[in-house]
């Protein structure tokens, strides 16, 4: 049976149900439990599980989540919440030396089943020191997997196996996407790592997009259609790393022209990763370069004006695709 | 509190008479003394090695310090663990790890303990409750945290032993995790293994405070303890106390053990005799060795004789040969290792490890 619930919601009956399943699972981040969350994610899961399975720690990213990571070795399975994904420069020798490491270290006789989640995103006018993307940095280091979920349905799915999942998954949220509302359906379901989602079918050119990104692009695939009557495929990568080519290239062979379209940054993102392997293995399904939408390269700007023209708008999808059909 | 003796010549009689060491059985003590000297014979071989060309990267020996690691050990129950920095081999063969696992690791050999892909700094042994091994200073303090946060969420009565060096007390990571531990009840220990140098760095040029650096502990309301690394017994007893205390009351501990190591940083240290005088080291050599103070110890008891420890050194000299012919004739790890051990459902090929792409380079 569907109903319609929003992006935080949909995270929280995934928290809740883990918690449920597994006593292993706990929760912890800072304001996640008597505060009830910075975002609300966690709202109301404190006063129906307890000290025990959610905690709020004190401000110390590198503390408590290298905690997690020691706890994860001997069979934890800790959710914690980072309030910004930018505050996780301050935690990165654990969330990189430690998580991401040390199953290979140890020559596989460890390993670090953790999630880490929380928002990571610009355009709320915070300034660059809360606005950071670093999807395509945690991409970049084997041993860790990336998930950008853009839908209810995908967060809540994406969140349950990344809880199970038996190796580190950071989980980047979007506080933009927080409130979105989408069908949900009652009852478990997981949707796997790597795969990603057609979000709209189309036939003369492919969007490739992550998170928000995701919905900028069906905005402008609407107005494709309705203003130039070109169909735009929309595919949603969910996850970064493991990446689903498959689809995207599947895509590519039909429609023979791709906008790759991030809210991440342009040198070595997300984007540049996907068009690289687009020229490789598509390279003859192609009848135009591979074109790319990023934020404008510079720090995220405070001015609300101009932070939402650093990001990606429908009408800046509309104008790249427009340059290679 | 007790006083850190250094410079003092105690024999460390009036810990012999503490409970935990009157219990000891001879063989008991045997086992210590042998398990020290085969540390330090381990590592001359690894040394050798290491000018021979046959190790690469770093080596950073225990030499003078094989007493703390030996000691702490020596204690640990079914539900007490261990975790230390990049100086790892004695606390790896203290737990019970083979000379040969740790010889092929540092030849970078498929037989090594972590299949050639950790090195020097990192050893791990889960089934001995051992948990590395870690080259980042202080970047182990979170996880001797969270191993002891474990223990206590899953309701057992034990202790993580977490080791560091006294360049580490002034990380970020250490700090928070102290607080972390006294906030939350956690049954860690810290123990600063105080040699007097962060690399070249002498503790007066690197810590403000010129007092016990477990004496930081009163910032964060938890209890601290300081004493020498070099007698067993005393270590024995100390580390004993710190741990009745995470055992009984779930609380945290520093411990600050003053020892000293003979060589470099790592071997690779060309100033190890330029931040301090050749005459310090031969002090120590001479004074404070850990190996001579415990076989002098049992000597006078009667335990050994002289040639009982002959004998237990030619034996650990043919077992640190026989490791390195070990390590020698063992074979490389093939190519396709490389990506194995990256991911636990790649590697397991679970329905979450055969979905998408997860290694980029075709």
């Amino acid at each position: 049976m569907s109903r319609q619930i929003d992006y935080r919601t949909a995270i929280r009956e995934a928290l809740a149900e883990e918690i449920e399943r597994d006593p292993n699972v706990f929760i912890i981040g800072e304001e996640v439990a008597q505060y009830n969350g910075a975002y609300k994610v966690t709202q109301g899961l404190w006063a129906k599980y307890g000290d025990k399975r959610v905690i709020d720690a004190p401000i110390s990213e590198a503390g408590f989540i290298g905690m997690g990571v020691g706890a994860s070795m001997l069979g934890l399975r800790p959710v914690m919440e980072l309030m910004f994904w930018s505050f996780a420069y301050v935690a990165f020798d654990q969330m990189i030396n430690n998580a991401a490491t040390v199953r290979y270290m140890s020559g596989g006789l460890l390993h670090c089943p953790i999630v880490v989640r929380g928002p990571a995103n610009g355009g709320t006018n915070v300034g660059a020191t809360h606005s950071h993307t670093p999807e395509n940095l945690f991409g970049n280091m084997p041993g860790l997997k990336v998930v950008c979920p853009a839908t209810a349905y995908d967060a809540k799915g994406l969140m349950k196996t990344a809880i199970r999942d038996n190796d580190p998954v950071y989980v980047m949220e979007n506080t933009k996407l927080y409130g979105e509302l989408w069908d949900v359906p009652e009852g478990e379901y997981t949707i796997p790592l790597g795969v990603a989602d057609v979000k709209r079918s189309g036939s003369d050119l492919t969007l490739v997009a992550h998170g928000r990104a995701v919905i900028t692009c069906l905005k402008a695939a609407e107005l494709l259609e309705a203003e130039h009557d070109i169909k735009a495929e929309v595919v949603d990568l969910r996850s970064i790393r493991p990446l689903d080519e498959e689809t995207v290239l599947e895509s590519v062979r039909k429609t023979h022209r791709v906008v790759v379209v991030e809210e991440n940054k342009p040198f070595c993102g997300v984007g540049a990763q996907i068009t690289a392997m687009i020229q490789e293995k598509a390279f003859d399904d192609l009848d135009a370069p591979v074109a790319r939408v990023s934020a404008i390269d510079a720090p995220a700007i405070y001015s609300p004006r101009l932070e939402e023209v650093q990001l990606p708008r429908p009408m800046d999808v509309v104008k790249k695709a427009l340059s290679i059909c | 509190m007790s006083a850190i003796l250094k410079n003092e010549s105690g024999t460390g009689a009036q810990f012999a008479r503490e409970a935990i060491n009157q219990s000891l059985e001879a063989s008991d003590k045997v086992r210590f003394l042998r398990d020290m000297v085969r540390i330090r014979n381990f590592e001359e071989r690894s040394n050798k090695a290491y000018s021979q060309g046959r190790i690469g990267g770093f080596l950073h020996l225990y030499i003078g310090q094989e007493s703390v690691a030996v000691s702490a050990a020596s204690l640990l129950g079914p539900n007490d663990h261990m975790i230390t920095a990049y100086r790892d081999h004695g606390h790896a063969l203290a737990v019970g790890m083979s000379m040969n696992e740790c010889m092929a690791e540092l030849y970078g050999k498929a037989t090594g303990c972590s299949k050639g892909k950790g090195g020097s700094m990192h050893y791990f042994a889960p089934d001995k409750n051992f948990w590395g091994g870690h080259g980042i200073v202080g970047g182990q303090t979170p996880l001797g945290l969270g191993i002891a946060f474990a223990l206590k969420y899953q309701g057992k009565t034990g202790c993580c032993l977490c080791f560091l060096g006294d360049g580490a007390v002034n990380q970020g990571a250490f700090h928070e995790s102290l607080n972390l531990a006294s906030l939350w009840d956690i049954p860690v220990i810290y123990v600063i293994e105080n040699n007097g140098y962060s690399m070249g760095t002498s503790q007066e040029r690197s810590s403000a405070y010129p007092d016990f650096l477990a004496k930081r502990a009163e910032g964060y309301n938890m209890a601290w303890d300081a004493f020498n690394g070099w007698d067993v017994y005393e270590l024995r007893a100390g580390f004993h106390r710190a741990m009745q205390r995470a055992h009984n009351e779930s609380r945290p501990t520093i411990v600050e053990v003053a020892t000293y190591r003979y060589r470099g940083h790592s071997v690779a240290d060309a100033n190890s005799k330029v931040y301090r005088t050749k005459e310090e080291i031969e002090q120590h050599e001479n004074l404070f060795d850990p190996i001579t103070r415990w076989k002098n110890t049992l000597l006078e008891e009667g335990v050994i004789t002289e040639e009982d420890y002959r004998q237990l050194n030619r034996e650990a000299l043919q077992e640190a040969e026989a490791s390195a012919q070990f390590a020698e004739q063992s074979p490389w790890p093939a190519e396709a290792d490389i990506t194995a051990d990256v991911y636990h459902e790649v590697d397991h090929q679970t329905e979450s490890g055969l979905t998408g792409k997860h290694f980029f380079n075709d």
